[in-house]
Order: C-alpha cells, then structure tokens, then sequence
C-alpha cells in the first residue's frame, strides 16, 4: 500500500518529519510517497531512510516537484 | 555479561555532539540521536530558497552526523511548544532574540521525556562548560540538568571531568576517566579529538546554527511582534522573516520584496495569503504587503517595489495589485528615488 504524504512548500527538514511520522504508523513492506517543492528533500529523506534501515525505492522529479517514495522496513522501530 | 545501556544524543548537527556521541558509543554504549526542529533551524533554508545558493551542498548536517556516527536518528517537531519559550523565556534573552538558556532545558527534558517512553538510560550533549556565553556556563549547566528533570541522568562527555559525577559514571555505565575536561571557547580540543577520532569533514556554525542569534532577523521578528502589538508568530511568519528585502513605510504594514529568482519563487507560493504587487512593464520583484492598507497606500507601496525593479530609472513603471480578494489591477507610477526612501524604513 503506498500512502501519499503532501510536503509541498515544507522546507527541509520537515519533509523528513511527515515520512518518519507517517512510517511510524505503517507496518512493514508498506510505502509512503512524498511529493515536495524543497529539492533538499531529495538528499535529506534518502539520508534518513538509509541511518532508520528503510528503503528508497524511486526518487523523480517533475514539474518542479521532488518526489521520494520509500519502503517501510521490517524493523519500523524508528 | 552486563546488559548493554543505551543512550540518547542531542545532535546539532555540528562538530561537539558529534564527538560526545562517539565517546560514548566507544564505551560500548547504544547510541541514538534526536535532533528538534525549532523552526529557527539556519540549515538548509536559505540554499533551498535562493536561486544563487541551489548549488551549494545541501546536507543536513544532523542527518549527516548520524549517518557517520552509524546511529538512528529522531527529529521531533517542536514548533508549536517552542513558542512559549521564546515568547516568554525564564532566562531572558541573549545577544539577539535567543532564548539559549530556556532552549537548552526545554530541549532536555523532551530527551529526557523521550528516554522515559523508548527505555532508554541516559542523556548526553555536546555541551562544553565556558563554550558560549548564555547556555553553557559553569553557573547555568546545573541549570540545565535540574530545570530539566533529567538531573544527574545528563551526562556531557566533553567536559564531564569539570562536573559532577553522573548516575552513568556511578553506575559504571561510562568510566568516568575516558571522558574530557575541555573548557572554555578555544575549538582547539574537540578539532584534536576529531582528528583522533577521524573525523575530517564536520561543520563549524559561526554563532550556532539558530536564526535568532541573527541580529537581523531579531530585529525583524522585534517589528512584527510590536506592529501586530502581541507577541505571537506563526511558521508562515518564521520563513516570510528569513526571504526579501522588508520595509516598513507605515505602522500598519509593511513591504516585503523578494531580492532574486529565487526568492520570487518562494513568496509566490503565499500570494493567495497577502495582497500582493509586481511590475509588469519591466522586470522586477513579486512583493507582498503585510499588514493593514488603504487604496491610497497602494500607490506609495507601487512607487516603492518599482524602484527595486528594472524600470527604476524610467519615469513611468506598470504594476499590478492584486487585493488579497478581487481582480488585479493596473497601477503606472513614477518610481520612488533613492532619497525618498528613508532609512528607517528598512528593517
């Protein structure tokens, strides 16, 4: 299931915020797509995912929008 | 063998809780780290809002401190309760508009709330006794510790010797004796213990990495509280105080006028927000107005952004305001020169 978070127009590292509060809630295997306006999101929620042990599965942009998606982990204790 | 402790680090994101963090993880100690977000965080903000900053390295410096560290790392959103702290520090404030003091307990004791509910033993930060001259005095760090409700389960690595024991260092979670006792401003220390510790590449804050220890933007968010006549901010007010060129030519409102692209960019996203004016005739900045107006200030504020427009030269400039609800309409005005626009109105 991929749950779709809107961070447009959050600057970073608030778009780190909404992914790392919506995986909170997902179980594992679950992915949470965020689209931002903040291309700093394209480093800083790959970074977060890679030290909390989730998965980026698809980085894009288009439209002058950043989108990252990321798999919750099996571990999702952080 | 002895159950492993655990640990959770503030991490700014700069050189002193980096070190901390890996003092005590060579202990042995499992090691997370929290980062808050204030609002007022320097990083990021104005490279990912200007055009001619999009190129320079964006990293987040605390994610990059734990990717290092090979630690997770939690950042809370504190916007909201940070509010009161700054408003209505205990501490007062220090040079600018920071509330340091007030920051450093309220920060600990959400760490110490957070270990409480994620079984975790200690604290620690990259606290330096003498280091800055608000939060981390030798007078203020008991502060700190007792205000807080974290007390002796505050340990800070870098300069533990100069302290008190903690329960870690009682408890034999930590040995004492492997910890520091720098002091004072002098970076000399942490740089040599980076070098030990291989560490090359850390950042340096100038004055720490918080917008409030900025003179100009205290100054900014001084205006705001006292023409609004209450002291009370919202996010869309923290990053409007960081983007253009403010002036306030009345009590009532204020212009704020976006320097480059990339600031043009930024405010245009708030147009459904503030009225709003632009040059039509000739290139220029997008500027919102702020506050309170009349129709007869709308040809002052048309001659004011079309001075910081290309037409700032011609004798006639087309703009068009765009009322916060209505249509847009077309304003020609002569643009204002250099000495008709008094100091004090920039802010």
């Amino acid at each position: 299931m991929v749950h779709r978070i809107d961070c447009r127009r959050l600057l970073c590292p608030m778009p780190v915020i909404r992914v790392q509060n919506a995986i909170e809630q997902l179980s594992p295997g679950n992915r949470v797509e965020a689209v931002c306006t903040d291309p700093g999101a394209l480093n800083d929620i790959p970074a977060w995912s890679r030290i909390n042990g989730h998965r980026v599965v698809e980085t894009r942009a288009e439209a002058g929008e950043y989108i990252v998606v990321v798999e919750v982990a099996g571990d999702s204790t952080s | 063998m002895s159950e492993q402790r655990k640990a959770v680090a503030l991490i700014s994101g700069g050189l002193d809780s980096l070190l901390a963090a890996r003092v005590i993880q060579d202990q042995g100690v499992h090691v997370e780290g929290i980062n808050f977000y204030t609002g007022f965080c320097v990083e990021g903000h104005t490279h990912a809002i200007r055009k001619r900053d999009q190129g320079k390295n964006k990293r987040n410096n605390a994610l990059w401190v734990a990717e290092q560290l090979g630690i997770k790392l939690h950042i809370v959103d504190i916007v909201e309760e940070y509010k009161d702290i700054l408003i209505h520090p205990k501490h007062g404030y220090g040079a600018n508009m920071n509330p340091c003091l007030d920051c450093k307990v309220f920060m600990v004791r959400k760490a110490h709330e957070w270990i409480a509910d994620h079984g975790f033993d200690f604290i620690i930060t990259g606290e330096v006794v003498g280091q800055r001259p608000m939060s981390q005095r030798k007078a203020t760090m008991p502060v700190v510790s007792q205000e807080s409700g974290a007390q002796d389960l505050l340990l800070r690595p870098l300069c533990a010797k100069n302290l008190p024991e903690t329960r870690p260092e009682r408890e034999g979670w930590v040995v004492r004796e492997q910890l520091f006792d720098f002091s004072g401003r002098s970076r000399k220390p942490q740089m040599a213990l980076a070098a030990r510790l291989g560490f090359e590449d850390y950042a340096q804050p100038a004055g720490g990495c918080c917008f409030l220890t900025d003179e100009q933007y205290s100054i900014k968010l001084r205006d705001l509280w006292q023409a609004r006549g209450r002291r009370d901010y919202d996010m869309d007010d923290i990053m409007l105080l960081k983007v253009g060129r403010h002036l306030r030519p009345s009590p009532r409102y204020k212009v704020i006028i976006a320097r480059e692209e990339g600031e043009a960019n930024f405010l245009q996203g708030y147009r459904n927000s503030f009225p709003h004016i632009r040059t039509v005739s000739h290139g220029g900045p997008l500027a919102l107005i702020d506050g309170e107006i009349s129709d007869a200030d709308i040809e002052l504020i048309a001659r004011l952004v079309s001075r910081y427009s290309q037409g700032r030269d011609a004798d006639e400039v087309e703009l068009a305001y765009t009322p916060l609800a209505g249509e847009s309409r077309e304003i020609r005005v002569a643009p204002l020169k250099p000495h008709e626009i008094p100091k004090e109105w920039l802010i």
